[in-house]
């Protein structure tokens, strides 16, 4: 086994669970305090890289463009709430789904029409195209050790925010029992559509930070939802502390799954079954990891208490 | 007075109407939303351009196209395909971009007795055991291009590979084309999961690892971008050239710029080829819609003439099922590539380049032939395809 190797791939995981916080991050507050069901949370996720990369664009620099997207994804999430999801509050999971999944059509056929369907490229300034080596001889992207610092700061940023002030008690409130929230003479819609925001601004940073690696384009957020889905249901719906746990756990299995499963495989198994089989049990490991979680802890690592 | 004129109107409407009915009506399956939405375009655009070359006839005839969209699922493509056959009739069924998607379509189409050209997509199954009279290709079998590309790493010296590739039917005939021809050793293979997976630092952390002297992807479409500038952001660009088959084309070089320049890759047609009609698809197409063509258009372009060619053969008697069939067989018809003929699969026997990525005169970043790698190439599976002629 190669250790190298293993610290390099264990980083790729961190980077890419930091991804799945912020967009988790949202979706299990949306979730868990509102009881909502939002499909179109990666489509706020495309949203903001696809606002990035035209402020970026207008402006000739990358960080400006980050900078004025975030604000943008949160009038746009605001709207939104606004406009959409306020009258689903009271309705059935079933209805939240079907008319969420109708804003995913409405989002991706605006990006069409908007910016084309042969979607962007956001590229980075010439400090963060390089590579830094971190120990002699290994050599990692310098952009995805921001995101991973970006990530963390967030993170820490939301675990002040949400134990340490009024706001954050009040989500916690929410999380816990929203009709005594109410009772107690909180203005629940304005708390909701607060929450819808800073979800959104979460799910955008995600989106933007994401372009550079990728490319913006239409129905980018669809596939990596799934994978934040799984990320609230092992974290537990509601809780932040969770979401961040589960999101490094199936950023990191995920990435080291795909990366050695084959080699490991081929201890016991003929080449050819091993090259056949080490792609396609690599991508259901974070899916066993959460069947093994819901059988022995239902409700998730980390269930917000109180419910 | 009214009712009469409407009684003469009727009259002529049911005399006219035999003459306009008989029209040459040709289904164009290929994928206009998601992201692949523009592959899908170009070669939309393409057929509209050749329709536009021989004034939408063909020995007289008015020719409709249907375009239907597959949403780059394999069902879906499926379900287009049947509406194609059975409600709209039509007498060809073209286009597929994707492997997959076409193995799932084709027997609906060749087994109703229509004809099924593959504009781009060529599997190693329709070239071998699944090979049929109704089926034509005017693109490649999937093998071809990679084989090129592993003769190319021969003549380079290239004593160790590293091969990445996504894993669906496509993908894994690409693998089995460079390993048929390259020589040196092959250290690892990874295919990624496809569509879905889209970040590839865990493979290319593995890639650094294993030090081979050049690497081979196969990565079509929004892949390729998102390949090539992961290959620059992990620092292996310098240290493991890259050596790539369908990864670059002219959709996403406006995207990559100069992160692609200098990348070499092997195709059996490029913009600078020099035939007649070439020049003139090329030029037509740069005038018509304001950027290169891609490959995938390319082929889009010759499958219209290929029609036009079969057509022509009968006089327009789209009955005449094994005529048509017998002028195909020909491949009498100016394509882009320049002449070619057919297997005993419906698969061409055709030469393959090896290109380059330049600047042109105007600072669009296009593709250059460098030199002929493979010449008269025929597929390795036309010998388990049963059919003769």
């Amino acid at each position: 086994m190669d250790w190298i190797l293993l610290l390099e791939q264990c980083l790729n995981g961190l980077q890419l669970g930091i991804l799945l916080f912020l967009l988790a991050a949202g979706l299990t507050l949306v979730f868990g305090i509102m009881d909502l069901v939002n499909l179109a949370h990666g489509s706020l996720y495309m949203m903001g890289a696809y606002f990035a990369t035209t402020f970026a664009g207008w402006t000739g620099s990358f960080l400006l463009g980050a900078l004025l997207a975030l604000p943008a994804a949160l009038l746009l999430g605001i709207v939104v709430e606004v406009v959409a999801l306020r009258t689903l509050y009271s309705r059935d999971h079933l209805d939240q789904v079907l008319a969420t999944f109708g804003l995913i059509l409405f989002f991706n056929e605006l990006a069409r029409i908007v910016w084309g369907p042969a979607g962007l490229d956001l590229s980075l300034p010439a400090f963060l195209e390089t590579s830094v080596e971190l120990l002699p001889g290994v050599p990692y992207p310098t952009y995805r050790i921001a995101i991973i610092v970006t990530g963390l700061l967030v993170a820490g940023g939301m675990y002040a925010l949400v134990n340490h002030t009024r706001i954050g008690m009040l989500i916690r409130a929410g999380a816990s029992n929203r009709g005594m929230v109410s009772a107690l003479g909180v203005n629940i819609r304005l708390l909701y559509t607060l929450v819808f925001g800073l979800g959104t601004v979460l799910a955008a940073l995600a989106g933007l930070m994401a372009a550079p690696i990728l490319t913006v384009q239409i129905g980018m957020g669809e596939t990596i939802l799934i994978l934040a889905f799984v990320v609230i249901v092992i974290g537990g719906i509601g809780s932040i502390r969770g979401a961040f746990v589960a999101a490094i756990l199936v950023g990191l299995i995920d990435t080291v799954g795909r990366a050695f499963l084959a080699d490991f495989l081929r201890l016991f198994l003929t080449n050819q079954v091993a090259e056949t089989a080490g792609p396609a049990m690599s991508s259901m490991l974070i899916y066993i990891l959460m069947a093994a979680v819901l059988a022995t802890r239902p409700r998730g690592l980390f269930p917000p208490r109180g419910h | 007075m009214f009712r009469q004129f409407m009684g003469v109107a009727a009259a002529a409407a049911l005399l006219a109407s035999p003459a306009t009915a008989e029209k040459v009506k040709i289904g164009f399956v290929t994928t206009l939303t998601t992201g692949a939405g523009v592959i899908g375009r170009d070669m939309r655009d393409a057929v509209d351009l050749g329709l536009d070359h021989i004034g939408h006839k063909m020995a007289g005839l008015d020719v409709e196209v249907i375009y239907e969209d597959d949403g780059f699922k394999p069902e879906i493509g499926k379900q287009k395909t049947e509406k194609l056959v059975q409600k709209d009739k039509v007498n060809f069924v073209a286009g597929y971009i994707w492997s997959h998607v076409l193995l799932a379509s084709h027997k609906t189409v060749v087994n109703a007795d229509t004809f099924l050209i593959s504009s781009n997509a060529g599997p190693s199954q329709l070239a071998g055991k699944l090979c049929n009279e109704n089926f034509f290709s005017t693109s490649w079998q999937n093998d071809q291009t990679p084989m090129a590309m592993g003769e190319v790493l021969n003549q380079r010296g290239i004593k160790s590979l590293y091969v990445m590739s996504p894993n669906y039917a496509a993908g894994k005939n690409m693998v089995a084309g460079v390993e048929r021809t390259y020589r040196g050793e092959i250290v690892a293979k990874d295919l990624t999961k496809f569509p879905d997976q889209l970040d590839f630092s865990a493979e290319l952390a593995k890639v650094r690892a294993a030090k081979p002297d050049a690497l081979f992807v196969f990565y079509p479409g929004k892949h390729g971008t998102q390949f090539f500038k992961q290959y620059q952001q992990s620092g292996l660009k310098g240290n493991v050239p890259l050596y790539s088959v369908f990864t670059v084309d002219s959709m996403n070089l406006p995207l990559l710029k100069d992160q692609a320049e200098g990348s070499l890759m092997t195709q059996f047609w490029a913009p600078d080829l020099d035939t007649p009609a070439n020049k003139r698809f090329v030029s037509g197409y740069r005038d018509k819609y304001g950027r290169y063509p891609s490959f995938y258009a390319a082929q889009s372009y010759d499958t219209v003439f290929l029609i036009k060619s079969a057509v022509e053969a009968v006089n327009g008697d789209l009955g005449n099922r094994d005529g048509m069939r017998a002028a195909m067989r020909k491949a009498n018809f100016e394509s882009v590539r320049g002449p070619y003929k057919y297997g005993n699969n419906h698969f061409p026997i055709q030469n393959f380049y090896l290109r380059h990525v330049v600047k042109d005169a105007d600072g669009n970043f296009t593709t250059k032939i460098l030199s002929t790698v493979l010449e008269d190439h025929q597929d390795s599976y036309a010998k388990d395809c049963k059919m003769s002629w």
